[in-house]
């Protein structure tokens, strides 16, 4: 009976090396195949369980720190001050994924950039934990704060700009949300939030208004338009439409100014004057006179149409619309219409005026640091575009300083003098029975900028019908402004 | 073979020992079993050490006296050994100790694992390590009264057909009981289930029967190895021999269509072709017998959906990843990202891994412990089966022979066909690992097996008697001349 049993052993091996030629197939030579698959979760978790970097302010506050944990995935990401700079660092969650800059500079913080590579070489060798590099904002946390206190209780944007270089000083959106509950290791407490957030009455608290949601102008557009005048041989003395109403060609409709009120001696008015009392009807003819090509080539100068812009949050595309017959040039050059722009993008038009007409691109990031706290890569100003020579911009300024004499509402500083414009877009189907959105474009200190801002509140806030730009946005604008200059 | 037996094999072998000079004292092979189980010991204390410490749980003294009190349990078994069978050989205990430990271990990493994972239905993991280690108290219980109460294994050979009565109730049981009493869990009708407590029966039928078949055919092994018909160079069996292995085909197919539990019927159709072989030393019932495997499967292929979904998913796992080819997938996704060192013990993600501590366990030891991990596992068993075969080639009786090859072969089998599933090799049926996977029916049964493995074997390398004084021989020339048969 031996021989059989040793056969029995013979085979009896076979089926081990069997077994383990094809674990070596498996986890050899196949290996790298399973691993890589997109439906291996494991590389995800490997992600979220890695030391991520931090999201750190301008004066190196943290706004997006980790804690370590117990748990399996060991690190918890906290945000301090959640909802003020939740449209800036966005949300990290193991279950929704990730938003706004957690997103777009997700590579890096979690260490898989190529920027990180010879250090990611280092750890392989060493057995270091991996860990993800740490950027630094052009954000200012007071700033920050002092602009989402601003809009506390209404829905809307406010964006700062630093003018001479393009770093974005803040930038804010309400409602607002607390990125902390998403990032909870509990999948409970993340369901509960991300639905509650998403509900149909949440009033989109994640939507980053600054950046992804386009609004009407209204007449802070006159500042484009403006501008084009300018660069096709106006002053500010040029002689404008000033009647309290017109009709444009092609329509009954008429287009009158704000309360019908009267620009200049009714007839004409000096372009300064139609800028200061933001006369409808002078810009809306005024557009018409420039044409539509020269009001797309100075809007593209300051930024619109411009599909790739990124912060490197994607940035929503502004636009003028096609202006497909004359009455859609009269309107555009109100800025209703087809006009639509990101507050990001008007804050930006403000900040190229203060800049003397150059335009500087807009920076969130900047810099890079390495888990070694080695800078990897740093941001530098950079300049975009020519959009107006600087005596157009200094004649510009002059008249938004006009502007903002003319500008009601209250929250005026002292000592300050702040060249600005407001906006009151009409918007809905019937625009008439809806909420204005309310704008406030401005920049201080006139004689030498330090600080451009936008604000936008989404349907008047609390004023209803009566909300104009001047009544509602301009105090949380100068509030801003306010805080910027005075906390230094 | 079939040696006469040699009568001294049952009586007490402390006696023969003593008296016998020229046979290693069996103290030098005991105290070696002793030093493999220390290491043994320190092997499974460091796995657990390793997990604790990559789970971020704290390390305390508690974990050195876990692994002491492993070391405990098994210095009882080995004195067990010692005591009741001192011959037997010392490799098998530890080889088992070996992979039960890490067994227990890995059942305790998978459970740290599951901890965070709250399933749809509102309900937690509960903890299956405590309940695994009493089953492993209760089964070296069993063991050891296995080992004093069977003092030789031939004793069994008279219970054959009890036994054979026995293992067929055990098999076919769950099957056709209503399922308040052997409910259908991951759609196999294996289990029966006493409230909280459920055993598989299967696992005890798989011994049972083994015991029938080897003494049912060492009785008629003669009706066996009688020449049939030769057809193609193949000495077919008589067809009125066929019966057993009709009987066993029958079981298997009745197995597979009333329990839908493929890899029962699959082991059980090995086994008993195995015995068979063995048994006849004619290949043409190994023939005979595949070729019934294959119309059977064939059959059960053509008939059941759920054998279809098997062979489908075996072919291309990826065609429905997250569906019928999902337990496969992420499977071999743990073994890939295991690669050839794996993610080290307590840093893998066993909580992705379906059925991770029962069917999948090798999957899990594939990823944490790698290639390497999972061929010295593989290569323990290896030791394992090859040691109880050579128990059983050198035993003297024909029943012993038959018994421990069946026990070795079933071990390497069901190994075979639970691994080779995992891995993919062959289509994924569900049986447990033996002493690796959870489950308290399979760590009882095979810790019997182990018990008359040891049996035989101390049978077989127990001290032949000292031999009877020779009868005075008569001169050589006063001898009788004999008949020699002719060398072919």
């Amino acid at each position: 009976m031996n021989t059989p049993l040793r056969r029995v052993g013979i085979a009896m091996m076979a089926m081990f090396l069997l077994l383990l030629a094809n674990a070596t197939y498996v986890q050899v030579i196949k290996a790298d195949d399973y691993r890589k698959d997109p439906l291996n979760r494991r590389v995800l978790l490997d992600q979220y369980s890695r030391e991520r970097g931090r999201i750190i302010a301008a004066d190196d506050t943290p706004i997006a720190a980790v804690e370590k944990t117990t748990d399996r995935l060991r690190f918890l990401r906290t945000y301090a001050d959640g909802p003020a700079f939740a449209p800036v660092t966005g949300y990290f969650s193991t279950t929704y994924g990730t938003g706004g800059l957690e997103h777009a500079e997700d590579d890096l913080l979690n260490g898989s950039d190529d920027r990180l590579f010879a250090r990611r070489v280092s750890d392989l060798i060493t057995g270091r934990d991996p860990k993800g590099g740490s950027i630094q904002l052009t954000i200012d946390p007071k700033l920050q704060k002092a602009a989402f206190d601003g809009l506390a209780g209404v829905t809307g944007s406010v964006v700062a700009i630093r003018p001479s270089t393009g770093e974005i000083l803040a930038m804010t959106s309400t409602p607002s949300y607390d990125p902390n509950r998403l990032a909870s290791h509990d999948p409970a407490v993340q369901e509960e939030a991300w639905e509650e957030l998403n509900a149909p009455d949440s009033g989109e608290p994640m939507l980053n208004r600054s950046v992804d949601a386009i609004y009407p102008p209204g007449s802070t557009f006159k500042l484009v338009v403006a501008s084009a005048a300018l660069a096709d041989g106006a002053t500010k003395d040029t002689q404008v439409d000033g009647r309290p109403t017109i009709k444009p060609p092609g329509t009954d409709v008429p287009l009158p100014n704000f309360n019908d009120s009267i620009c200049g001696n009714g007839v004409t008015a000096t372009l300064q004057e139609a800028l200061a009392k933001s006369c409808n009807t002078a810009f809306a003819t005024l557009a018409n006179d420039l044409g539509k090509d020269k009001l797309n080539k100075q809007a593209a100068k300051f930024g619109f149409d411009d599909k790739d812009l990124e912060i490197p949050l994607p940035v929503a595309t502004s636009t003028l619309g096609p202006m497909a017959d004359t009455p859609a040039i009269y309107q555009t050059g109100i800025g209703q219409r087809d006009v639509r722009v990101t507050p990001l993008l008007n804050c930006m038009v403000a900040a190229t005026i203060a800049n003397r007409g150059t335009r500087m691109a807009p920076q969130l990031v900047k810099k890079i640091i390495a888990p070694d706290l080695s800078i990897v890569d740093e941001n530098k100003p950079d300049e975009v575009d020519e959009a107006l020579e600087p005596e157009q911009a200094d004649t510009l300024r002059d008249m938004m300083v006009e502007s903002e004499k003319n500008t009601a509402g209250g929250g005026k500083l002292n000592g300050v003098t702040i060249a600005s414009k407001t906006g009151t877009a009409e918007h809905g189907t019937n625009a008439r029975a809806t909420k204005p959105h309310a704008w406030y474009v401005a920049f201080a200190p006139a004689e030498k900028p330090e600080i451009a801002v936008a604000v936008l509140v989404e349907n008047g806030g609390d004023a209803g019908l009566q909300a104009t730009g001047g009544k509602v946005a301009a105090p949380i604008g100068r509030a801003v402004i306010g805080a910027f200059l005075g906390g230094r | 073979m079939g040696s006469p037996v040699t009568g001294a094999d049952g009586t007490p072998l402390a006696t023969a020992n003593s008296t016998s000079p020229g046979f290693r004292p069996s103290t030098k092979r005991n105290t070696a079993e002793l030093f493999m189980l220390a290491f043994a010991s320190i092997i499974v204390t460091g796995a657990l050490i390793l997990v604790e410490a990559n789970q971020e749980q704290e390390l305390t003294m508690g974990i050195v006296w876990l692994g002491l009190s492993f070391m405990g349990v098994m210095t009882v078994a080995h004195l067990a050994v010692r005591r009741w069978a001192p011959n037997a050989d010392p490799v098998l205990l530890p080889c088992v100790g070996l992979l039960n430990g890490l067994g227990l271990v890995m059942i305790h990493r998978i459970d740290l694992a599951m901890e965070d994972v709250k399933f749809p239905n509102g309900t937690t993991w509960s903890d299956a390590a405590p309940k695994q280690v009493a089953w492993t108290a209760i089964s070296l219980l069993l063991f050891c009264v296995a080992l004093k109460f069977l003092s030789d294994h031939r004793t069994l050979a008279r219970y054959g057909y009890t036994f054979g009565f026995l293992g067929l109730i055990a098999l076919v049981l769950p099957g056709v009981l209503p399922s308040f009493i052997a409910p259908e869990i991951n759609g196999a009708k294996i289990w029966l289930s006493f409230g909280a407590f459920s055993i598989q029966p299967g696992e005890f039928a798989k011994i049972l029967l083994m015991v029938f078949f080897a003494s049912f055919l060492v009785q008629k092994r003669e009706l066996f190895t009688a020449a049939g018909r030769r057809v193609l160079g193949l000495d077919l069996p008589r067809a009125r021999d066929l019966g057993p292995l009709v009987a066993a085909w029958a079981v298997g197919v009745s197995i597979m269509v009333l329990q839908k539990d493929l890899g029962s019927s699959l082991l059980f159709f090995g086994i008993v072709l195995v015995l068979l072989y063995v048994a006849t030393e004619r290949a043409a019932w190994v023939v005979l017998g595949l070729t019934m495997f294959c119309v059977g499967a064939f059959a059960g292929w053509k008939v059941f959906s759920h054998v279809q979904v098997r062979v489908q998913n075996w072919l291309d796992p990826f065609a429905d990843p997250s569906g019928s080819g999902y337990q496969i997938v992420q499977s071999l996704f743990g073994l890939g990202t295991g690669g050839l060192f794996g993610a080290g013990l307590g840093g893998g993600r066993p909580d992705q891994i379906p059925e991770a501590n029962t069917d999948f366990i090798a999957a899990v030891i594939g990823e944490e412990l790698g290639f390497v991990g999972l061929a010295a596992v593989l290569l323990v068993y290896m030791v394992f089966a090859m040691r109880g075969l050579r128990a059983a080639l050198s035993v003297r009786d024909t029943f012993g022979k038959l018994l421990g090859g069946g026990l070795a072969f079933a071990v390497a089998f069901q190994l075979f066909i639970i691994v080779g599933g995992v891995t993919k090799l062959i289509p994924m049926t569900g049986i447990t690992a033996p002493f690796l996977s959870k489950g308290g029916s399979s760590l009882l049964a095979n810790y019997v097996l182990v018990a008359l493995l040891l049996r035989i074997s101390d049978a077989a390398r127990a001290p032949k008697a000292a031999p009877a004084p020779r009868p005075q021989q008569p001169a050589i020339a006063d001898q009788f001349t004999v008949m020699v048969e002719r060398p072919k």
